[in-house]
């Protein structure tokens, strides 16, 4: 008897081209929230270790005679900012503005490298001033919680930028408002993350 | 179950303008914290400061607010599990007796 295969599609979609999940959610989306989550972990464990060591100064400066305040809050509101581009990104994707979407993706790059930018400033004047990253517990920490935090940025800002150039060419894959939404929420980690950063490593004193 | 659309619900751009407007001034005042002698309101202040600008980023920028609720439990999970799981850490330490 013979029998008739009927082809399964590798993935289902309905009628309108959507892909048909479980739960009823994009999988990127779930995905992309569940990495998030963990990440809080990463970065939980680098913060605490961080307010354990940050009065431990058996050699070279201590906090107080390091951090530049004024030139750190100007950092955070640069990146701030740099949020308020990328929703803004994320809308003008929504409405399916490809110029708008690129040009605030830019802008938000931009305003990533420029909190880097900072970064690798202030390391160098800490580093000159004496603070290297094995000279005390305090240095040791800072370094390794910024600068994982400064690695995530500048992924951010890799991630932004190939975006722009893939969107260029249209070949974003899927749905692009969603692409844009994804790399949205990365950065918006980012900054989260730069908000408790900046309250318990710079504010807080020790 | 098909996927919902991207969420249509969120903000205007003036919105998140008006978001980062507050936010902006938050960061102000924090940073005043710097300068200013707060006395005893000194940290609980700045904590909620920290709070509040979290979950105002968390809430509107990533759109959270007007999400399905698994992504809420998802994220939230994640972060109270890791406040959870590192003031224990902190605590074997006396880290708050100090």
């Amino acid at each position: 008897m013979a029998e008739t295969a009927t082809a399964q599609p590798a993935t289902a979609h309905d009628a309108h081209g959507a892909h048909v999940t479980s739960t009823g959610l994009s999988n990127v989306k779930l995905g992309m929230w569940l990495f998030l989550g963990s990440d809080c972990l990463l970065f939980g464990g680098l913060i605490s270790t961080y307010m354990l060591y940050r009065g431990r100064v058996a050699n070279g400066p201590t906090p107080e005679q390091v951090y530049d305040i004024p030139f750190t809050s100007v950092s955070s509101f640069v990146l701030l900012m740099s949020s308020l581009t990328m929703v803004l990104a994320v809308s003008a994707a929504h409405k399916r503005d490809d110029r708008g979407t690129n040009l605030w993706l830019t802008i938000t790059a931009l305003l990533g490298t420029t909190f880097v930018g900072g970064q690798v400033y202030e390391f160098t004047a800490f580093y000159n001033e004496g603070l290297g990253f094995t000279t005390s517990l305090f240095g040791s920490s800072f370094y390794t919680l910024t600068g994982f935090h400064g690695a995530h940025v500048t992924v951010g800002i890799i991630m932004l930028l190939a975006l722009v150039a893939i969107n260029k060419r249209s070949r974003v894959p899927g749905s692009k408002s969603e692409t844009v939404e994804m790399i949205g929420l990365y950065w918006h980690f980012v900054d989260i993350v730069w908000i408790i950063i900046f309250t318990l490593v710079y504010l807080i004193p020790v | 179950m098909t996927t919902q659309p991207t969420s249509e619900h969120g903000m205007s751009t003036r919105g998140y303008v008006n978001v980062a407007v507050i936010l902006a001034a938050i960061t102000s005042l924090e940073v005043s914290t710097y300068y200013v002698d707060f006395g005893p309101l000194f940290l609980p202040a700045l904590l909620t400061m920290m709070a509040v600008k979290f979950v105002m980023v968390v809430s509107y920028f990533m759109h959270l607010k007007f999400d399905n609720k698994l992504f809420s439990w998802l994220f939230y999970t994640g972060l109270f599990l890791a406040v959870g799981v590192y003031a224990a850490a902190l605590a074997t330490f006396h880290f708050f007796l100090r």
